[in-house]
């Protein structure tokens, strides 16, 4: 398992490939990439804050819990913050599991848990204002999906 | 006794600062918010929508009625957007 918040860019290729050689009993990996839209066509970057005392402790009891939950033989979550750039790559998930269903469903958890879970903020500045990113109540909406399993461990 | 108290993203920019350290008395989180707003305006502006305000005690996701005993650290911050 690793879990890694960072402001350099990093290589998806690489990762998955590196994610791919250590994992040795499962037939399935999932990925998921997360990049930069720029719906309005005016985004000229994003900030994203993060509070890093608690971003290391969250992401890595949501990706334990996914490991616990889907029988996960492994998982890997890379995080950026600071400023990025439309269709720059935000953070990546990886999850291997022996059946693809497994994988499928740890990845989609990660995520949920990612988005209204970890300390994150993102502010997008377009043509000199910057406006935060509210979040969405289908994000909330799918997280609680998870939580009526995990209620007291959620957090 | 003394708490740090960390803030983020937009409650940061309606504070006007990203930490600081506060003697209380407050039993809970509410209590603090309540000494905090009655220090300055500004922490009015800030918490005035307590729905749209997330709190952390000692980095870990709590509400305003955590009790605040033997606390070292209390963050707020806006609903999360990562991903």
């Amino acid at each position: 398992m690793a879990v890694c918040i960072q402001e350099k860019p990093f290589d998806v290729s690489a990762e998955i490939s590196n994610f791919g050689t250590k994992v040795e009993s499962s037939g399935a990996i999932v990925t998921f990439t997360g990049i930069v839209r720029n719906d309005s066509g005016a985004l000229d970057h994003m900030i994203i804050e993060h509070y890093p005392a608690m971003t290391q402790i969250a992401l890595q009891k949501f990706t334990e819990l996914a490991i616990d939950r889907f029988e996960l033989e492994d998982a890997l979550v890379i995080h950026r913050h600071g400023t990025l750039k439309p269709k720059e790559i935000i953070m990546m998930i990886a999850t291997a599991a022996p059946h693809r269903q497994d994988a499928f469903a740890g990845a989609q958890f990660l995520m949920d848990c990612l988005k209204s879970r970890a300390p994150f903020w993102k502010k997008e500045i377009s043509e000199g204002l910057g406006k935060w990113v509210e979040p969405r109540a289908k994000d909330e909406f799918e997280l609680g999906s998870w939580v009526d399993n995990f209620n007291s461990r959620m957090g | 006794m003394q708490i740090e108290i960390l803030y983020f993203a937009w409650v940061r920019e309606r504070v006007g600062r990203s930490k600081e350290t506060i003697e209380t008395d407050a039993l809970t989180v509410a209590q603090l918010v309540d000494q905090l707003i009655s220090r300055d305006p500004a922490y009015g502006v800030a918490f005035k929508d307590l729905s749209q305000i997330k709190v952390a005690v000692d980095q870990e996701l709590s509400d305003f009625t955590t009790p605040l005993i033997n606390v070292c650290e209390v963050a707020f911050f806006p609903p999360m957007t990562g991903g």
